[in-house]
């Protein structure tokens, strides 16, 4: 960050880095910005339809969008050596308010993971799914790399953390995507191949006991439902039905937008939240769904080139995470919905109305652009 | 060295996060082409089923019922129609508790525990999803307000406006007409389900049951579009249904209605034929009940009154009620003797008040105690002579008279169109052999010469027998109705009793007698009659046998055992239109309780000037 780093530019470092663009200057990244805000009109179009031609939904999403770009170009301004050295403090509190949510959480489907705070109120396992991959990346990226044994150990004990406080909500899904979140930080810091086939072993042994006496009688049927949604039409399968349903009869050119009729005669449950994606399937057919597909896979593509192309460790490790984990929310979200995994509660992002979930992005796309716009060049 | 190794580090590790960034953008391309591939498998491949899938969701098929066809009388008196009555109903795949849905709709509406038990019963299985089953019938206009304020605490409830069966001359045609009633489990085993979708109702009695095909109509069906709890957002297509058919009867309800009003009180029943096309005028039996009762279900404690009730007001005398003919059967007799030549006019017989077969010791008596002295053909038919037709039935023998009779009518179905007729009983050595297991004796003969024995007429039976004679021979079938939708029933004659004219003449005059003559046993209801004339025959049918030998005396007996008075007769005489039977049980003599019917019935269709009629009254009230 001094000018003495400057000057030990590797031998193959592109030249144009040195070139300071106008978006260096703004902190802004043009083709991340163009795919989210395309991505959140597409949104927008279908969450109107989703909400009944209403513009409840709609507008209040609209603000919250407003405010999530204005929080991620604030965020995008921040020197990245200031989050990495402060990150642990988001990360702390989001372990304090876990452990409120416990004691003082709103209970929704049988579940403690809303805090009621005055006129807002958010998850905060939100706030824990982003701190947690910063930490992490943090914390390695000054560490050698790949990372010795204890500063895995000392890495996995930030990822249990929070993950046992999730579990206890209980959030089985939740949980398991913050785990994956920081999971794939050691993962993209070069975890060693034994490290991670011991892992898999690991969770292979443990998978039944967990069945048997980790799981919550409402998890294991979402489980046996996803395998088996017919056999309970009416209870647990209908979600499952009617969404597959929705998306089938979309077939390739759509119904045409508010004309979906599993939507708009509330077959569909959870339209304008989780299932989103069946509503645009259903309105927009395979096209829409290519579409959007494509919108993501712009979005993590130039995520990945960002972490690609990132100049600290830090940076490169805390982008992988954060993409990655943008990655698993698009895929667990649209293979849920199609059902090809069980029912968990997670948004498809930037899509699906909710604002935590849509702030939390757009602070993530600020911290992405913090590191595409890093001034300076490959170093540790 | 620190500085150095850590930029060879850096090299290294850049190269490491590299490697397992191209890795995990493998990873992702992956599983981004698995999601497309699966939303290609639902969308692209799968669409069919899936479309057929999402359209079965919403839209359903609803049957449109058919409005009933209307009855009325020949001449347009409407005697069934199909008024607005208010139904409460429920889904019950929109109700989320079914008992606490009933307990709250028990505090709004009254349900009855027949009204909850109706209800369950019609969970059978072979039910159509998301069709409402009726809770109860007839709301009043302060149950359904009440209804109105509380709907929307109670999902799956509805109040249909529906249109129900209704009988306006309600007992006066509960024997002809019928009634429809719900489809019991029964029904439902015996009908096209597909016929009676949207249907609650079947008829179940009478012309509602005979014609129920033609009234029934066709069933229409709609397509309706609804939302995930069943609501019905519009109609996407509608095939009309068809009507049922209207149905006019050959009754003439003024007669029907006076009729009844004569009868009232009596157990009796009373039938009137056109004798032209054995177009039945009138069909009354007394007592009768009110078919209302049954349209939209009868209460237990109703209906067991009904069935206890020891006059039987569901018992349809005029085609049900088998009784011994006694007399009357003596025309026809006569007729058969005369041209089998066994008697001639001239022939007479002693009448000692008894008779005794050849080598038989008991003796069979006239009802009159020292008998009519010498008595012809015409004389025992106008004095209703015993002993007479005693000699008379032992000379023709059985064959013939059975023979004869069941060409009259008598011992099978008349045919007449309404269900639940009974044939009754015309004797013969056969008919006993397969019935009884007993052989045929001389005296059994002399039994059936006067009517009594084992012969059994119904009343319908009575009066067609009568029409067969009016039209000197040719039978008819009798017919309750005149005519379905645009067709009409013309009489066929099935067949023709030769005769010849003279004893014709000889019968008709005796009978004319009966009620013109000086000894008539009905001369009453022919004293003050000069409009035209009567033939008929009176008729007392025991009701209870009795030892012959035992003398008795009427006023002793009860009254349900006391004799039937039963009377048969056409008119006018020379140009027969008419013919009537009617039985008056325990009535005790057919000239003094029976006959004042017929009399009654032939003023009414043969004078043409009608006046205080009840009917008037109910033609204004509906």
């Amino acid at each position: 960050m001094s000018q003495t780093d400057f000057v030990r530019s590797l031998p193959d470092a592109e030249p144009d880095n040195s070139k300071v663009t106008i978006w260096q200057i703004l902190h802004i990244d043009p083709i991340l910005l163009s795919a989210v805000v395309l991505t959140l009109g597409f949104g927008f179009i279908v969450l109107y339809s989703a909400s009944d031609g209403q513009t409840f939904y709609l507008k209040r999403q609209m603000i919250l969008a407003g405010v999530g770009v204005v929080v991620m170009f604030g965020i995008a301004q921040i020197p990245l050596s200031v989050i990495r050295r402060w990150v642990w403090l988001p990360y702390l509190g989001g372990l304090v308010l876990l452990v409120a949510v416990i004691y003082l959480g709103t209970e929704v489907n049988g579940a403690q993971r809303w805090l009621n705070l005055g006129p807002v109120s958010f998850q905060p396992s939100e706030i824990v799914k982003l701190s947690l991959p910063l930490l992490v990346a943090a914390y390695l990226g000054k560490r050698q790399l790949p990372p010795r044994l204890k500063h895995v150990a000392a890495s996995i004990v930030m990822i249990l953390l929070p993950v046992a406080l999730i579990v206890v909500q209980p959030d089985l899904g939740t949980s398991l995507l913050v785990a994956g979140s920081g999971v794939s930080v050691l993962f993209v810091g070069g975890l060693r191949a034994r490290y991670i086939i011991g892992a898999f072993v690991l969770m292979l042994v443990s998978a039944p006991i967990v069945w048997q006496w980790g799981l919550h009688e409402y998890q294991r049927e979402r489980i046996i439902t996803m395998f088996n949604p017919e056999a309970d039409r009416l209870g647990a399968g209908w979600n499952i039905i009617q969404s597959v349903t929705a998306i089938g009869s979309g077939g390739m050119n759509g119904k045409g937008w508010l004309l979906g009729t599993q939507s708009h005669l509330d077959f569909l449950p959870e339209g304008h939240t989780d299932f989103i994606i069946a509503v645009l399937a259903e309105e927009f057919g395979f096209r829409g769904v290519c579409l959007l597909l494509a919108l993501y896979s712009l979005i993590i593509g130039r995520g990945c080139w960002i972490s690609f192309t990132a100049k600290t460790p830090f940076s490169r490790l805390a982008s992988a995470a954060l993409i990655f984990t943008f990655f698993i929310y698009v895929f667990v979200n649209m293979a849920m919905v199609s059902g090809m995994l069980p029912v968990v509660g997670v948004p498809l992002p930037l899509v699906s109305y909710g604002g935590t979930s849509l702030i939390s992005l757009f602070i993530m796309v600020g911290i992405l652009m913090a590191i595409s716009t890093e001034p300076g060049t490959l170093k540790s | 060295m620190r500085e150095d190794s850590l930029f060879r580090d850096e090299q290294l590790e850049v190269r490491l996060i590299q490697g397992r960034l191209q890795f995990l953008a493998l990873v992702v391309l992956a599983c981004l082409a698995v999601l497309a591939l699966r939303y290609h498998y639902l969308q692209i491949e799968q669409f069919e089923q899936f479309v057929t899938l999402s359209d079965e969701n919403r839209i359903h098929v609803r049957a449109v019922p058919p409005t009933r066809g209307l009855i009325f009388d020949r001449n347009g008196v409407l005697l069934a129609e199909n008024k607005p009555s208010y139904t409460l109903s429920v889904v019950p795949e929109n109700v989320p508790n079914m008992l606490e849905l009933v307990d709250k709709l028990s505090v709004i509406v009254d349900l009855t525990e027949s009204d909850i038990e109706r209800f369950q019963e019609q969970f059978h299985p072979g039910r159509r999803p998301f069709e409402a089953v009726p809770l109860r019938y007839s709301l009043t206009e302060e149950e359904v307000a009440r209804f109105a304020v509380q709907e929307f605490d109670l999902p799956g409830a509805d109040i249909q406006v529906e249109l129900i069966r209704h009988y306006p001359l309600g007992e006066y045609f509960a024997h002809v007409v019928g009634y429809v009633g719900r489809i019991n489990e029964r029904d439902q085993a015996s009908i096209d389900a597909e016929a009676y979708a949207g249907l609650h109702v079947i008829g179940k009695t009478g012309i509602e049951r005979q014609y129920e095909s033609e009234l029934l109509g066709e069933v229409g069906y709609e397509y309706v579009e609804t939302d995930a709890r069943g609501n019905v957002l519009r109609v996407l297509e509608r095939h009309h249904p068809l009507p049922g058919k209207n149905i006019y009867l050959n009754i003439d309800s003024e007669l029907q209605v006076a009729v009844h009003d004569q009868l009232r009180g009596e157990q009796a029943a009373a039938v009137a034929i056109d004798t032209e096309s054995s177009a039945v005028m009138a069909l009354v039996s007394t007592p009768s009940f009110d078919p209302n009762l049954f349209v939209s279900g009868i209460s237990t404690r109703e209906y067991s009154a009904l069935l206890q009730d020891l006059a039987k007001p569901l018992f349809n005398r005029a085609i049900q009620g088998q009784y011994p003919p006694g007399s009357t059967v003596k025309p026809m007799f006569g007729l058969i003797a005369l041209e089998e030549e066994i008697v001639t006019p001239e022939f007479t017989v002693f009448d000692p008040g008894y008779y005794y077969l050849e080598g038989q010791e008991r003796p069979y008596r006239d009802w009159k105690d020292g008998g009519h002295g010498t008595v012809n053909l015409s004389k025992a038919i106008e004095e209703s002579c015993n002993v007479y037709y005693y000699e008379l039935a032992n000379k023709t023998g059985i064959d013939s008279l059975a023979g004869y009779g069941s060409r009259f009518g008598l011992g099978h179905l008349t045919g007449i169109d309404i269900p639940g007729e009974q044939s009754g009983t015309m004797p013969s050595p056969e008919w006993k052999r397969e019935a009884r297991g007993v052989v045929w004796y001389p005296g059994d003969t002399v039994n059936v010469g006067i009517g009594q024995g084992f012969t059994q007429v119904t009343p319908l039976q009575m009066a067609q027998t009568t029409a067969v004679i009016a039209r000197r021979g040719s039978v008819i079938k009798p017919s309750l109705v005149q005519s379905v939708g645009e067709q009409s029933f013309e009489p066929v004659i099935e067949d023709v009793i030769e005769i010849k004219d003279e004893n014709w003449d000889l019968v008709s005059d005796a009978m004319r007698n009966v009620i013109h003559g000086t000894y008539g046993t009905a001369r009453a209801i022919g004293a003050d009659l000069e409009e035209y004339e009567i033939a008929g025959k009176t008729g007392t049918a025991q009701a209870i046998s009795i030892a012959e030998d035992v003398d008795y005396d009427d006023l002793e007996l009860e009254k349900r055992l006391r004799d039937h008075a039963l009377f048969i007769a056409y008119a006018p005489v020379e140009e027969p239109k008419f013919s009537v039977g009617v039985i008056v049980e325990n009535g005790e003599h057919g000239g003094s309780m029976a006959a004042p019917i017929a009399r009654i019935i032939f003023d009414k269709l043969l004078e043409p000037t009608h006046t205080d009629s009840p009917l008037e009254e109910s033609r204004v009230a509906n």
